[in-house]
């Protein structure tokens, strides 16, 4: 597998487009008190996929990329970054396109970008997988869950024919 | 593993390495017939399956992702579009390496009910030519030959079985455990689910680890039972049975007299190759065997081969479904283990007093894998991205939990499998057109259903429940019907040992032979028909019907 979800190491985007997308990914899956997107580096998952299994999605980044700017200067007249804008601003923003294809990609990708497997780019330190509890082992033994104690299995037919 | 040249005529041709084409492959290279199967996709090796979520949601290297392979339409008055919703397996092993294992037997009722219904009006409702008592040994033999985890006589609504599982059922997840809860508190009976899967260590294959990547997923250490780890690791040992991965049928060949010559297939590198043959078996499932038999047309067969009397391809069965789901106080974790721990057949059989015909089988289970559930798992209504989608994506993920239908879905002549005539798929092959439309009482049954799981989810004590809107069917998982099996030539494809009717060195093994839908999971029952079809096989040449090669 190719190097990449390297920080600031970037194959599609330029380095002003990566913090434009990563604004929005920070939007969809928010830093509060868990981690989001921004320390998943789902901006570097999307990155790779647009240059390997997700190449047919380039043009939908590339024209996105620019009506999302239109977006911003029509919205917030004289602002031509939406990385620039305050959060709530931001909101309004992607309020305004959240039914665009560019959107509707990003948020699939960012999402998968958070709790994909590692080796993607994204999920870094597997803090999507922390915070849903995905233990990410591929190993286990029961009990699997909590309910799993509560189990009438003892009171089945023994299975005689 | 034998090796033979395509210009030496082998006894038969296996088209397809799925379970069926495995199973017709083991019993007579075993019996000493010369076999060669020829499988469309690639040979995959259990370590070469990772837990890659990405292969699963976008590409996946077992089944077919030609974006050219399908086309659907509803009836035959829309313009078919492309769909992905009908791939089939394409690697050695086909569907059976990444399907989910549950693998139910028939019920004795679902091969004679339309005797026990009566006629439905406007369908191809009817009963199978084979019963449950005929098949009962070939069951056996499948749970124990293949590898099966279950309970016998666990659910006091199947049907009569000679021999326990050989291995105990896997061990109940939580989301067992909830539907024991709400079945015990709705009066039903909670049973364990019977799974192709290794519970213990059995014949040489590791146990199952519980990683969870079961369901559209190679298993990695051959504790699913698939045809790959069951069935593959026979023929390589077999002095009489060839197999050729990369070979993708596209015509079975026939002489002026009628009879079958071999097939001709796409090699590795798209070359064409004629692979001679007394006899072809074809094992391609409910989409694969219909369009095979139809794009084999010749001047002889004008509409595609043992399609004389039409039937080729029609009462096309992809299951109905319906379900429900909760989300409950702790941590069920159903992203472990198999799929499915529990399910109910309380409402297994159709029931007059409903109103309509229908049945089905519920199941419990979790939308296991984080990318999935993220994208599609969590209760209408949430916000889809912003803080509160985190929260409730953090809360939501291991406290999921599905009660899955599996129901009835009538037979019905104007659902079929035809040739496209405008898509052609990578290899220029004319693509797979759909044509399905439920039938009214199956969207009813679908309602009735729908109630049914949200109910149990609900008595399961889900702190939110929601059910699914009932949908038509616009993709299979199960394909089944296409070539169906009966006793009179006119209104069937195969006879009840799968033999074409119109050409009698060919025979179609797999779900297409299915005549209903029973209540879907069909992977035990076309087993269990493909070992019954090669010892007929077998049995009929030592009377000198299909002359064994000499030692």
């Amino acid at each position: 597998m190719a190097a990449s979800g390297q920080p600031g190491k970037y194959t599609f985007f330029s380095a002003d487009q990566a913090v434009e997308i990563e604004s929005v990914t920070a939007q969809i899956l928010p830093t509060d008190e868990t981690p989001g997107a921004r320390e998943a580096g789902s901006v570097y998952f999307i990155d790779r996929a647009l240059t390997t299994f997700d190449k047919d999605r380039q043009s939908v980044y590339k024209q996105g990329l620019l009506s999302l700017q239109a977006k911003v200067s029509q919205l917030f007249p004289g602002a031509s970054k939406f990385s620039a804008l305050t959060s709530a601003q931001q909101i309004q923003v992607l309020k305004a396109i959240e039914n665009t294809p560019f959107f509707t990609a990003v948020r699939a990708h960012t999402i998968t970008g958070f709790l994909v497997n590692p080796e993607y780019g994204g999920n870094q330190n597997k803090v999507g997988w922390n915070l849903i509890g995905f233990e990410g082992k591929f190993n286990y033994q029961p009990p699997f869950g909590y309910y799993d104690r509560e189990s009438k299995s003892a009171a089945l037919p023994t299975g005689k024919v | 593993m034998a090796k033979y040249s395509p210009n030496t005529q082998v006894d038969f041709v296996v088209v397809g390495s799925g379970v069926s084409g495995g199973i017709m492959a083991k019993e007579l290279s075993g019996a000493g017939f010369h076999v060669v199967v020829l499988e469309q996709g690639d040979y995959l090796r259990e370590k070469d399956f990772r837990y890659d979520q990405i292969q699963r949601t976008s590409h996946s290297s077992l089944v077919a992702e030609d974006p050219n392979l399908a086309t659907f339409r509803q009836t035959d008055k829309d313009k078919a579009v492309l769909s992905a919703a009908f791939r089939t397996g394409r690697c050695v092993g086909g569907g059976t390496v990444h399907y989910s294992g549950s693998s139910w037997r028939h019920h004795e009722s679902d091969f004679h009910e339309r005797s026990i219904w009566g006629p439905i009006a406007g369908t191809g409702f009817d009963d199978w030519p084979v019963t449950y008592a005929e098949l009962e040994p070939y069951y056996t033999k499948v749970e124990w030959e293949i590898g099966y985890s279950g309970l016998g006589g666990a659910s006091p609504f199947e049907s009569p079985r000679s021999k326990p599982y050989p291995l105990p059922p896997m061990p109940n997840k939580s989301s067992g455990v909830l539907m024991e809860r709400a079945a015990q508190k709705l009066g039903y009976h909670a049973v364990p689910v019977p799974v192709a899967m290794l519970s213990q260590a059995y014949r040489g294959r590791s146990a199952c680890n519980h990683c969870g990547f079961c369901s559209g997923f190679g298993c990695h250490n051959g504790a699913k039972s698939s045809s790959l780890s069951a069935i593959i690791p026979g023929l390589e040992k077999s002095s009489h049975c060839e197999l050729r991965p990369n070979a993708y049928v596209r015509e079975i060949s026939t002489d002026s007299s009628g009879k079958v010559t071999g097939a001709v297939y796409f090699d590795v590198n798209k070359k064409e190759v004629f692979q001679k043959a007394k006899a072809v078996i074809v094992c391609c499932n409910g989409v694969g065997s219909p369009r095979l038999l139809l794009m084999s047309k010749s001047s002889r067969f004008p509409d595609g081969l043992a399609n004389s009397n039409g039937v080729v391809g029609k009462y096309f069965i992809p299951g109905c479904g319906a379900s429900a789901h909760g989300v409950f106080e702790h941590e069920l974790n159903e992203y472990k283990s198999v799929t499915t721990t529990r399910a109910i057949e309380d409402f297994y059989s159709a029931d007059p007093k409903r109103g309509f015909f229908g049945g089905g089988r519920l199941d419990a289970r979790g939308n296991t894998l984080p990318t999935a559930f993220a994208l599609g798992g969590l209760p209408p209504g949430t916000p889809t991205w912003g803080s509160e989608y985190k929260k409730a994506l953090q809360n939501d993920f291991n406290r999921t939990m599905t009660v899955q239908g599996f129901l009835t879905c009538l037979p019905l002549e104007s659902n079929n499998i035809t040739l496209d005539p405008d898509v052609k798929d990578a290899w220029g092959l004319p693509a797979i057109r759909v044509t399905y439309k439920d039938h009214p009482d199956d969207m009813k049954n679908k309602a009735f259903f729908r109630e049914r799981a949200l109910e149990l989810v609900q008595a399961a004590g889900a702190i939110k429940s929601w059910a699914d809107p009932v949908r038509e069917e616009r993709a299979a998982g199960h394909t089944m019907g296409g070539c169906r099996m009966g006793n009179d030539p006119k209104t069937s494809v195969v006879d009840k040992f799968h033999r074409a009717h119109d050409v009698p060195n060919l025979y179609v093994v797999d779900g297409s032979s299915f005549v209903t839908s029973a209540r879907n999971h069909p992977t035990c029952t076309i087993s269990a028909l493909a070992f019954r079809a090669a010892d007929n096989i077998i049995k009929a040449s030592k009377n000198g019907s299909i002359k064994a090669p000499a030692a």
